[in-house]
């Protein structure tokens, strides 16, 4: 029999259209993330500061052992609903993306891609030891080790595993962070933005992603 | 000149009432659905909070001027639905600019800003948007046909296709709403009401945990905060449209919001028991169940 050549095709950036006639340049972007400063009026600032503190919407992203304290957050034992913490399915809605436990090189991929696709302000909050130094994988060949080498993170939640009761001090150090103006992960995230990438990219081997994805 | 500007003062001070009735309203249902869980639950002023939050997201993502449209369409489809419902019945300001046709246009503005949200999302191209506009069209086109069959039920009983008149042959007491006097054709009609609500078990194209959110997934920042707000005064108008068409309407505000409560817990109530349907399960149902119904009911009065 003879054998057929599998080929597999790398997805460019530059003018590749596909059979159907898309061009993949429309439905993401390549344009450098930017700095987009809070109103400069105090009183709106804190207003809309306080707002964003009191409706956060968690990404639905699991990586590594951690999504599993997620879940109970949501019942009748921990019900962060009362704090105006809500699960939201998609990243263009969602604030804040839980970084939960190890994250493998693979899975850093998707988290890159959901991370630049949530707007301005976003919050990462890391939670577990993996996310601080590795952890028990920190000698691991496909896991990263730390965390803001490659996203800009607002609050770590220490521990192996840490529960829910830590995830909800972790989310109220976070809404203090908000409220008080320092939580800026997205544009400290513009502003190194080739560091990012560079660091990015350093353990990334197959790297196939937009530069940038809105 | 001066009648005008006092019907928009009017239509303007309508839509503030109904626009923070409906987010009320929403808020307190997830209080007690909260509550049915065993917890505590958001403030009930947490969807005025998440209005603001997403108003305040400093970058926001379009994919084209149809994209741009589509919630535009969404809201006009609410606020135009809302404003040709005589809110409260006797009221001046709450009139709205119900005339004696508004039953047909009505029947017609329900469906608009699915169809203008259908058109913005499809632009998003994002594949989950496109299956819950089809799954959400087909099941809204479904819960039509039993809705209009009740109001065709409706306008032969009354011979009338004025709100405001129907509203009129119910008032004097429980016994002549149309609950009591028309009860084929209030089953049909609050059967076809669940279909509409998108509440479970008629919640198939949002499906968060299986297709995200369906149409609105790539709707960020403040487009989100038309649609939210369109949720609110949508949802409020249609409640308030099916308190006139089988409940007698209402003669003060306060009569409304007991009523709409009601009219609107019947919805969470049935979805908070009853898992939810596929999308060919649904439509073979609102077509069996509902409209067959409301045929009988249009026969009713045909014979």
């Amino acid at each position: 029999m003879e054998e057929k050549e599998i080929k597999i095709e790398k997805l460019e950036t530059e003018n590749t259209q596909d059979d159907l006639g898309f061009d993949p340049k429309d439905y993401f972007c390549d344009a450098r993330p930017k700095v987009v400063n809070p109103v400069a009026n105090k009183m709106v600032r804190n207003f809309y500061n306080w707002a964003q503190a009191n409706s956060l919407w968690i990404l639905a992203f699991g990586t590594g052992c951690g999504s599993i304290e997620l879940p109970p957050l949501y019942t009748a034992r921990y019900d962060v609903s009362r704090f105006g913490i809500f699960p939201r399915p998609t990243p263009r809605q969602a604030g804040v993306f839980i970084i939960s436990g190890y994250l493998s090189v693979k899975t850093l991929k998707r988290v890159i891609r959901s991370y630049e696709q949530m707007q301005n302000p976003k919050f990462v909050l890391g939670l577990g030891s993996c996310t601080v130094n590795g952890g028990m994988y920190f000698d691991s060949y496909n896991t990263i080790n730390r965390l803001d080498y490659y996203l800009p993170v607002d609050v770590y939640i220490a521990g192996c595993m840490p529960r829910p009761e830590a995830l909800i001090a972790g989310f109220n150090k976070l809404k203090e962070l908000i409220k008080a103006g320092k939580a800026e992960g997205a544009n400290k995230y513009a502003e190194n933005f080739d560091w990012y990438k560079a660091n990015q990219k350093k353990i990334i081997k197959d790297w196939d992603l937009p530069e940038y994805n809105w | 000149m001066e009648t005008v500007l006092v019907k928009i003062g009017y239509a303007i001070a309508s839509l503030f009432l109904i626009f923070n009735y409906g987010l009320l309203l929403i808020g307190f249902t997830m209080k007690i659905i909260a509550r049915v869980h065993g917890r505590i639950g958001p403030p009930i002023w947490q969807p005025y909070v998440d209005l603001v939050k997403s108003l305040s997201m400093r970058t926001a993502v379009s994919h084209g001027i149809m994209y741009y449209l589509g919630p535009v369409f969404r809201f006009a489809g609410g606020v135009g639905l809302y404003l040709f419902i005589p809110a409260v019945f006797g009221s001046i300001w709450l009139q709205n600019f119900s005339f004696s046709g508004d039953l047909l246009l009505v029947l017609y503005f329900i469906f608009f800003g699915m169809l203008g949200m259908a058109l913005g999302a499809g632009e998003s191209g994002h594949p989950y948007s496109a299956m819950g506009i089809m799954r959400g069209l087909s099941q809204v086109t479904a819960s039509e046909v039993p809705f209009a069959l009740a109001v065709i039920a409706l306008a032969a009983q009354h011979h009338t296709l004025s709100i405001s008149e129907i509203v009129a042959a119910q008032q004097g007491g429980i016994a002549h709403w149309n609950m009591v006097t028309n009860p084929v054709a209030t089953v049909a009609g609050m059967l076809a009401y669940l279909g509409m609500m998108m509440h479970s078990p008629f919640d198939v194209h949002m499906a968060p945990q299986e297709i995200p959110i369906g149409p609105p997934t790539e709707y960020n920042s403040s487009f989100l905060v038309m649609l939210q707000s369109n949720r609110s005064v949508f949802a409020s108008a249609k409640l308030i449209l099916f308190m006139n068409l089988f409940f007698g309407g209402a003669t003060s505000i306060w009569e409304m919001v007991i009523k709409t409560f009601f009219i609107f817990e019947f919805c969470v109530f049935v979805g908070v028991v009853f898992p939810r349907f596929k999308v060919e399960q649904s439509v073979r149902w609102l077509l069996q169940v509902p409209a067959v119904i409301g045929i009988v009911a249009v026969i009713i009065y045909m014979v």
